[in-house]
């Protein structure tokens, strides 16, 4: 991406502007109306919400007759036991494992064969098919989680899914798929791979064509072969946009896709629970639930939030150590 | 001249074996066909007899006297409720696009001006959200107990509206796209903001709207999560909402029906069930399958704008 080194375009601290005029303008007055929706929209829905995890610290209770901030102000201060009672969840470290390792394994995936795939699908011959390839197999993007949780269901069912039609076919027993918790990490994985490969391989094919074609010009005459190409120049070529998608995700690294985690799966109901949890799904079922208060619920999302927050500082920390022009902020 | 048969020779003699280009197209070919196949098996499914599907499961092929239409018979005359569910997601996905350009194109415009004294403030109002938020439980009580939003089809719309992914967007192409010099001498010649906006920026950033437009449309038109949180009157119900409770409540679909409870049960009996779920998935998904090929283009560019850092 030579574009990149563009000045306009770098990180927003860096644009200080030049010739800042000392008085307020009408132009000023002018830019701040226009502004003035947005910024209404961004404080009730993005900052209410941040000082909403106060309820995380409290132990809300409703007093009667009375509006949501009086009784939210009348109630106790109870310092950390919400987050206690979160870390004590006898499901807790199940949730940790479930949300890291699938992210680990959705990371690693959604980079190498994205990548692989964006390099093979350049070097086809016929650049028509390529682009009906590429169409195809950016549908799955599209589609909600109900529907792929649809997709699923034609597959899975266990009395008439297409799945075990195939598995019968080469001599098998019938297997219950939503009854077996052992299948579902490789049908998730699979899913976020089928889901996500379209898009992603989209993302990096277009930057491998913008690479300079006298690149390529200057290998062949040196008597590169195909695949010294595209270790020595394509993969090098298109590093930053691959650290810049490897940060994003690293930085969700706490959070999942819940259509995927809790829709597909039904609900991640026993017993596909205990591998289908992560920390999104349980959010929302405790959101659901009537066993669990207010401000328990609000401090795990906390949890997730901020250990989000942190993640992504590091991710870009380090990032910035190694190459600085790849860094995301 | 030469310059192109240069190009062209290159790229002959640069080129994968034929062996390999044959191995490669049906790699993709492969891949093709499975992201494409489930949305074919829900159309063979939803087209199978209900008769034939409990003798021998769902099939990838159907012909003859197994071929049958009668779960679209069925939604046919339940068209009243799946009609309803279309008015509620085109109404939300119409309202919320056009909102959503709006809001995103107003603050992008801003961030734009480098001379803006706020400038700096308002950048930094629109990063924090990209790298922390309150969790989802947060947003839950803001919109239930500070704005009560619970169960209205705002709250379908609104939360959607603006993300800071696509201001930057947006920013980032006014940047590029619209020189300083064309605005600075719109300004000499007494023009508000707000007409610039209006009648400089806007018409020439028809690429961008059109990204952002349709990342906001497909973003409303699949949305069921707003549903599933905030929505329980029928009334609110969009397709998408429809079609993860259709299992749990198959009497949605009847319960709207005039008729009299006997014919109800009597309907909900005679209702080829298998199908009748997977013809609702297969309507819900058939427009957005028709209709992206045409806009992908969009995507792309999109995703390549916005690949270019914030």
């Amino acid at each position: 991406m030579p574009a990149k080194k563009d000045p306009v375009k770098t990180a927003p601290p860096a644009k200080v502007k030049p010739r800042r005029r000392s008085h307020w303008t009408r132009d000023d007055t002018e830019l701040s109306i226009l502004a003035l929706p947005t910024t209404v929209w961004y404080i009730l829905f993005c900052y209410l919400p941040m000082f909403g995890i106060i309820l995380a610290f409290k132990d809300y209770r409703i007093t009667q007759g009375a509006s949501f901030l009086t009784s939210l102000l009348k109630s106790d201060w109870i310092g950390l036991k919400n987050f206690e009672y979160f870390f004590n969840l006898p499901i807790f470290p199940q949730l940790l494992r479930n949300t890291l390792l699938y992210n680990i394994v959705f990371i690693v995936m959604g980079i190498v064969f994205p990548v692989l795939f964006a390099i093979l699908i350049s070097n086809i011959y016929s650049k028509r098919l390529s682009k009906t390839y590429q169409t195809l197999m950016f549908m799955p993007h599209f589609m909600s989680w109900v529907v792929v949780s649809y997709f699923v269901m034609a597959f899975l069912n266990p009395t008439l899914g297409l799945a075990n039609t195939i598995v019968e076919w080469f001599g098998g027993k019938p297997i219950s798929w939503y009854m077996e918790a052992k299948y579902w990490p490789y049908i998730l994985v699979f899913l976020n791979f089928w889901k996500t490969i379209g898009y992603n391989m989209v993302v990096y094919l277009a930057s491998i064509t913008g690479i300079d074609q006298s690149l390529y010009e200057a290998a062949v005459l040196d008597g590169a072969s195909k695949f010294q190409q595209a270790r020595y120049i394509t993969i090098p070529s298109i590093r930053p946009i691959i650290i810049m998608m490897f940060i994003l995700s690293v930085g969700r690294i706490f959070s999942t896709d819940f259509g995927l985690f809790y829709q597909v799966t039904r609900g991640a109901q026993f017993p596909l629970d205990g591998v289908t949890t992560t920390f999104d799904v349980q959010v929302f079922k405790m959101l659901n639930s009537q066993g669990t208060t207010m401000g328990q619920t609000t401090a795990a999302s906390m949890f997730q939030a901020v250990v989000g927050c942190i993640t992504i500082l590091c991710a870009n920390g380090i990032v910035r150590k190694v190459d600085k022009s790849s860094a995301l902020i | 001249m030469s310059k192109k048969m240069n190009d062209s020779a290159m790229n002959k003699l640069n080129r994968i074996k034929p062996g390999t280009n044959i191995l490669f197209n049906l790699l993709f070919v492969l891949l093709a066909a499975m992201c494409f196949l489930p949305i074919v098996s829900i159309f063979v499914i939803s087209i199978t007899d209900a008769g034939a599907i409990r003798a021998d499961g769902y099939k990838f092929f159907v012909w003859g006297k197994d071929v049958s239409f009668s779960a679209y018979e069925y939604l046919w005359t339940q068209r009243q409720t799946i009609l309803h569910a279309l008015w509620v997601s085109v109404y939300v996905t119409v309202i919320g696009t056009v909102l959503g350009v709006a809001l995103t194109t107003l603050m992008g415009y801003v961030l734009s001006r480098k001379e803006y004294k706020l400038n700096g403030f308002l950048t930094i109002l629109v990063f924090i959200p990209m790298i922390f938020g309150g969790g989802m439980a947060a947003s839950y009580v803001v919109n239930t107990q500070i704005l009560h939003l619970k169960d209205s089809m705002w709250i379908l719309i609104l939360p959607l509206a603006v993300s800071s992914f696509n201001v930057t967007i947006t920013r980032t192409f006014f940047r590029q796209t619209i020189p300083d010099s064309i605005i600075e001498s719109a300004k000499i010649d007494g023009a508000s903001q707000w007409t610039i906006f209006g009648r400089i920026v806007l018409p020439v950033s028809k690429p961008v709207l059109a990204t952002i437009g349709l990342f906001l449309a497909f973003g409303y038109w699949n949305d069921w999560f707003q549903s599933k949180l905030y929505i329980d009157s029928n009334s609110l119900k969009s397709l998408q909402a429809m079609l993860y409770s259709i299992e749990a409540d198959l009497k949605f679909l009847t319960q709207n029906q005039t008729a009299a409870l006997t014919s109800q049960a009597a309907l909900l009996a005679s209702m080829p069930k298998e199908s009748v779920t997977m013809a609702i998935a297969f309507v819900v998904a058939v427009p957005i399958a028709c209709v992206y090929p045409f806009f992908q283009k969009y995507f792309i560019s999109g995703l390549t704008v916005g690949a270019v850092k914030g």
